[in-house]
């Protein structure tokens, strides 16, 4: 197992390789779909989210105010990350990402600024909402939630030994292709 | 709240926060079949603890509740626009309480008014049949699972698949390799064969109300269920596309007529997290039964 810090070090984080298991503990920021398409389109980062070294996390977590009218995550766990393909690689450049959480893997032209720019992209296990969420220890802030409703808001999350794999390095690897070219193999075989 | 109301909040709440038996059975034996200390195995194993966590606390199994889907079978007589009230207001209830996400969008404005009801949510099929018992089934699908469902339109020439049951398995079998493991495998195919581009994935999604342990009563459905099943586990993709033994937990296929002219194969994907969940109601709206 491998352990993983924000803000993160461009070396380690260009020393990892497809397959490895790792777990973060630090700051993780949410986006997703209606946060990558405004910084795309040139929205400006709300002032206090710092994602340079830092890793984005694709998710739309359930998250109620309790009776102390504190923030507290209910489930949390990644969607689907092939949506923002068209906006990834921007944003890895633009604000200096190392890493990326999400599911289902990304196409070539985050796996191009990946390399580029040493960033990873991490595979958290879709669905294991509450296995993750367990690994929020406190809601530090949130963003753009009045703009883009609970699931879409920017989250700032404090998280310990947030377990994913890295599935897509910074080297040009890319498990989703491995997997991909191979089952496709079998597939032809069996027709 | 009224005792329907209260019974239903109750179904929202069993079915977001726990996975059916047959459903959990399949989800362990396929965490044996892996190969020990492989990242699929591994996959498999927080998915089991994320079973676990989210029955104990009662939470939702997964983030994406998803879209909301009641089957009603009912009596002759029954007051469907009482229920759809009853049914709305259990979903608005839930939502408060976090056993739904606020989920439903306004699809031109954008907005989410964080009440999970509007134009065509929650979705509510009802069905009359000529007995005196109300049951109604709930089905939780999320949006990663529901946007890898495929349509073909038979023939498809790219695929060789014809109008017969071989193209048909080309199709599904193609579906499950362009799936991968986007929409968080291992998976269950819900298929139907024939209806037009409506019926045909509204059927599909009706195979989702078969238990998974059960078998096709056409022979030759079920030939074909086992055959996808077992061609699709031989691909390698694996839980969660990390590559591994299991791609897929179970096929469900039904076939609705056609017309000479149309030839669909529709196929939806549900997750692991398969959240379905059933009652008997009793005539005041109180639980009688549980039916998974």
């Amino acid at each position: 197992m491998i352990h993983l810090k924000t803000p993160c070090d461009e070396a380690q984080i260009r020393s990892l390789k497809v397959g490895d298991a790792v777990e973060i503990t630090g700051v993780l920021f949410t986006g997703r779909d209606a946060v990558h398409k405004y910084l795309h389109e040139g929205g400006e980062l709300p002032p206090g989210v710092n994602l340079r070294n830092g890793i984005l996390y694709h998710c739309g977590p359930v998250v109620i105010k309790d009776e102390q009218g504190r923030w507290k995550v209910t489930a949390a766990g990644p969607t689907t990350s092939i949506r923002e393909e068209p906006y990834q690689g921007q944003l890895i450049k633009e604000f200096g990402l190392r890493g990326v959480i999400g599911k289902g893997g990304m196409g070539d032209r985050t796996l191009a600024a990946c390399r580029e720019f040493g960033c990873v992209y991490l595979h958290a296990i879709g669905g294991a909402a509450q296995v993750l969420a367990e690994c929020i220890k406190s809601v530090r802030n949130v963003y753009l939630l009045e703009k883009f409703g609970a699931p879409e808001a920017i989250w700032e999350f404090e998280v310990e030994r947030f377990p994913s794999v890295v599935t897509m390095d910074a080297n040009g690897n890319s498990l989703h292709k491995e997997v991909f070219e191979a089952s496709q193999k079998a597939l032809a075989q069996r027709l | 709240m009224t005792g329907l109301e209260h019974s239903l909040v109750e179904l929202i709440r069993r079915t977001s926060a726990e996975i059916p038996d047959d459903v959990q059975a399949a989800i362990l034996a396929s965490l044996e079949r892996e190969k020990k200390g492989t990242i699929a195995e591994s996959a498999m194993k927080i998915i089991e603890q994320n079973i676990q966590l989210a029955k104990q606390k009662s939470q939702p199994i997964c983030q994406d509740t998803g879209s909301i889907i009641f089957y009603v079978d009912c009596p002759v007589g029954f007051d469907q626009i009482t229920f759809e009230e009853a049914a709305k207001n259990a979903v608005r209830i839930s939502t408060k309480k976090g056993f739904l996400r606020q989920n439903s969008v306004d699809s031109l404005s954008g907005v989410n008014d964080g009440t999970n009801v509007g134009p065509g949510s929650p979705t509510i099929h009802f069905h009359q049949h000529r007995q005196p018992e109300t049951e109604v089934r709930l089905v939780l699908k999320g949006g990663g699972c529901e946007n890898v469902g495929a349509q073909y339109s038979l023939p498809a020439e790219k695929l060789k698949a014809n109008r017969d049951l071989d193209g048909c398995r080309k199709a599904i079998l193609d579906a499950v390799l362009q799936a991968q493991g986007k929409g968080c495998g291992p998976g269950i195919l819900g298929v139907c064969i024939g209806g037009d581009r409506a019926t045909g994935y509204e059927f599909s999604k009706q195979q989702f109300l078969r238990r998974l342990d059960d078998r096709n009563p056409n022979a030759e459905l079920d030939r074909l269920e086992q055959d996808i099943l077992n061609t699709a586990n031989e691909l390698g993709i694996g839980p969660m596309g990390f590559g591994g033994k299991t791609t897929l937990l179970g096929v469900k296929i039904g076939a609705a007529n056609r017309l000479p002219a149309s030839f669909f194969v529709s196929i939806s994907y549900m997750c692991w997290a398969y959240r379905r969940q059933g009652v008997r109601l009793s005539a005041a709206g109180d639980i009688e039964e549980w039916l998974y």
